[in-house]
């Protein structure tokens, strides 16, 4: 149901879309905003920040420096516990490994849980093609499958939708895809989650497959981990016969108590909250609790090939709390739409150029679409340095296009666009003003491209016109 | 064993054959932010708890099966799920049909059931967390999910700790476990925070003086 990233426009052509749609930017600016200061309140509430977010950096390093003693591990322990365990190299091999499990069920319909990792695979789409119907149980995927859209934001997928929207969406269909929306449905958010309620209880009760994500797995124990609020997850996880889930390689961390680090972090960074409403955790299979069959599926499409770029791989460490957008000047006139991938903001614009190849107009912009301001990282609690790794792409993909070649010249319109933004810049330039005692005198990471010169000071010379005068001089630099 | 397996193994091993070593993380983060006092950590359960809509009450063992009764009838509920183990004094006072988790009893069944009343693990004081583990008095995971309110009783001192970091050794990982932080909530409507959108729409904690 939901569309399709294939031959999505570059970055600058869809954020200019975005950028003339009101409705979209104030619903986006409104719920960026929101989350941000509430974030920046539950974070000060811990006194240690600091020193958990560097934890859940070490950690994160750690693992990946280690990744196959650990995935052999967490094998092990999955397969102890009851569980079975699949290994996929890319989407298509996921996708099947699904699809031939679901079918091995005899069943035709599978309730999901929100999950980056099935939309980043097209698992929906390829169940769809094998006769499969997969339900968005989550409230935000289930507004954006039944309007036959795409997500635009990790955590609130919908969050390009207002109210009237909703209601208009919930009485057109839900209809033709179980229970109808309740007559005179109004467009109050108790009333249209009472109708979401109602129509996904139904499936939720009959359902004898659930799909999954996960947050993170454990290799010491075989532990699963899911974080959610609604209870969709859990209704996905423990209701069902058979529970499958499909899960990146790089959700894995060694030991159970390296848990009490990202449970303190991760809800924290994401809903502003002290923590999300629900947390679901199973080893295994269990008796009598819960699906009596368990299969994992470990996914890699393309994150073996992030994990071997030395400046890249640190993207890996992402936990997927969303904060990243949420404080991006880009991201906020942009919109989640115009990253063309299902991770967009400030991670997407790293995470999917190496996860995909930089070969496509769309995946060459994206290193681009960024005023390379820095708040990202300021905020991040795995301290990704999302900066330095845009730099970094920025020369890769300045050293693949010759001159005049496609897909140099969509980049170069990316950075056109995001400097002729100017309140994207703003607000970037803002952002750092308040950190300046923190910059270091070169741009973190920025190498050979920023080597021949000293940043200046801020703010003596804006952002903008650094950036400006760096860009124009900067290609002899890059190539 | 699949060819993906072999090869993605083999991919990681070359992706990180150059890649420095890593120290040991280190842990110098707090293991509890909240002062050694279990009054003092009792009362910010309370109030996280209560921060997240739950509605929290404190009572004694010979209080409880009057106030479990109390709360039952406020909401109406005239059938209760009683997951195994659960002491049968907390039952006493009401007149809701009890439904032990017999057959066992299908989600369709428990769709039907008004209320649950169960223990818990753990409590977590600073972040409002309550941990089942599906241990004695808490039943499978599908009771305290499908049923529309949850009445949940925390031991207190015994069953709360103050932190994250002091409640991950209490806690046995291989069990099936669900944290709970106030009822069902979702904000996915223009950020406005709705209860209950799947789970129990309505969360009642009570804390028991052990
Ligand atoms: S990059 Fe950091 S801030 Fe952004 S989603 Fe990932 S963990 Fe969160």
């Amino acid at each position: 149901m939901s569309g399709t990233y294939l031959g999505m426009p570059s970055f600058p052509r869809a954020a200019r879309d975005a950028v003339q749609d009101v409705t979209l930017r104030a619903n986006l600016r409104h719920a960026t905003h929101t989350i941000r200061d509430k974030r920046a309140k539950a974070v000060a509430e811990l006194e240690d920040w600091a020193r958990l977010r560097e934890a859940g950096k070490q950690i994160k390093n750690h693992t990946l420096r280690h990744l196959d003693r650990y995935l052999e591990q967490l094998e092990a322990s999955v397969t102890a516990a009851g569980g079975t365990v699949h290994w996929a190299a890319d989407a298509a091999e996921a996708n099947r490994i699904v699809a031939d499990l679901v079918k091995a069920t005899g069943q035709n319909e599978v309730v999901k849980v929100k999950s980056m990792a099935t939309q980043e695979i097209g698992l929906n789409e390829a169940l769809e093609a094998e006769g499969i119907a997969a339900y968005e149980t989550d409230l935000a995927e289930l507004i954006v499958q039944l309007g036959h859209d795409r997500p635009s934001h990790i955590l609130v997928p919908a969050i390009h939708r207002n109210r009237g929207e909703i209601r208009d969406i919930f009485r057109k269909e839900m209809g033709s895809w179980g229970r109808a929306a309740p007559e005179g449905l109004t467009e109050a958010p108790a009333d249209l989650a009472e109708a979401a309620r109602l129509h996904l209880r139904e499936k939720f009760l009959r359902a004898k497959v659930g799909v999954s994500g996960a947050n993170f797995m454990v290799a010491e124990t075989g532990t699963i981990v899911v974080f959610e609020s609604e209870g969709n997850g859990r209704m996905c996880l423990t209701l069902p016969e058979t529970l499958i889930s499909v899960v990146g390689i790089e959700k894995v961390v060694p030991t159970w108590r390296d848990l009490e680090v990202f449970l303190q972090t991760l809800p924290r960074s994401s809903t502003a909250e002290r923590m999300n409403p629900y947390t679901s955790m199973w080893t295994g299979t269990a008796d009598a609790d819960g699906p009596g069959t368990f299969h994992l599926v470990l996914l890699d499409n393309g994150r073996t090939d992030s994990l071997a770029d030395e400046v890249g791989r640190q993207a890996l460490r992402c936990i997927r709390c969303s904060a990243c957008l949420n404080v991006c000047p880009v991201y906020e006139r942009a919109g989640g739409h115009a990253y063309g991938s299902v991770y967009p903001g400030p991670i997407g614009a790293i995470l999917s150029p190496q996860l995909r190849g930089i070969q496509s107009e769309i995946d060459a912009s994206l290193p681009y679409a960024s005023s390379l301001c820095g708040a990202c990282y300021e905020v991040c609690p795995v301290a990704i340095d999302i900066p330095e790794v845009l730099v970094h792409l920025r020369e890769k993909v300045a050293d693949q296009g010759g001159k005049g070649h496609r897909v140099e010249r969509a980049a170069i319109k990316a950075a056109g666009w995001v400097l002729d933004h100017p309140a994207a810049l703003a607000a970037g330039e803002k952002a750092a003003a308040r950190t300046r005692r923190l910059h270091p005198r070169t741009l973190p990471g920025a190498g050979p491209w920023t080597a021949a010169r000293e940043l200046p000071e801020l703010p003596a010379q804006s952002f903008r016109d650094w950036w400006k005068k760096n860009r124009t001089n900067g290609k002899k630099n890059r190539t | 064993m699949s060819a993906s397996r072999e090869s993605i193994l083999a991919r990681v091993r070359a992706a990180v054959a150059d890649a420095p070593e890593t120290p040991e993380p280190a842990r110098d983060y707090l293991t509890t932010h909240t002062p050694d006092d279990p009054a003092a950590i009792l009362d910010l359960l309370h109030e996280n708890l209560a921060d997240y809509r739950a509605i929290v009450h404190r009572a004694t063992e010979d209080e409880l099966p009057a106030l479990i009764a109390e709360l039952l009838d406020t909401h109406g509920a005239r059938s209760v799920a009683v997951p195994e183990g659960l002491p049968a004094a907390w039952l006493t006072d009401t007149s809701a049909e009890p439904r032990t988790d017999e057959g066992p009893l299908t989600a369709y069944e428990l769709d039907a059931i008004d209320a649950v009343v169960t223990g818990c693990a753990l409590a977590i004081a600073e972040t409002g967390t309550i941990v089942l583990d599906a241990g004695p008095a808490q039943g499978r995971r599908a009771l305290t999910l499908v049923v529309d309110l949850h009445i949940c009783v925390v031991r207190a001192p015994g069953q709360v700790v103050a932190s994250v970091p002091q409640a991950m050794p209490r806690i046995d990982p291989t069990r099936p476990l669900t944290w709970i932080s106030g009822p069902s909530a979702t904000s996915d409507i223009e950020l406005d925070r709705v209860e209950g959108v799947h789970g129990p729409r309505t969360l009642e904690v009570v804390l028991l003086r052990d």
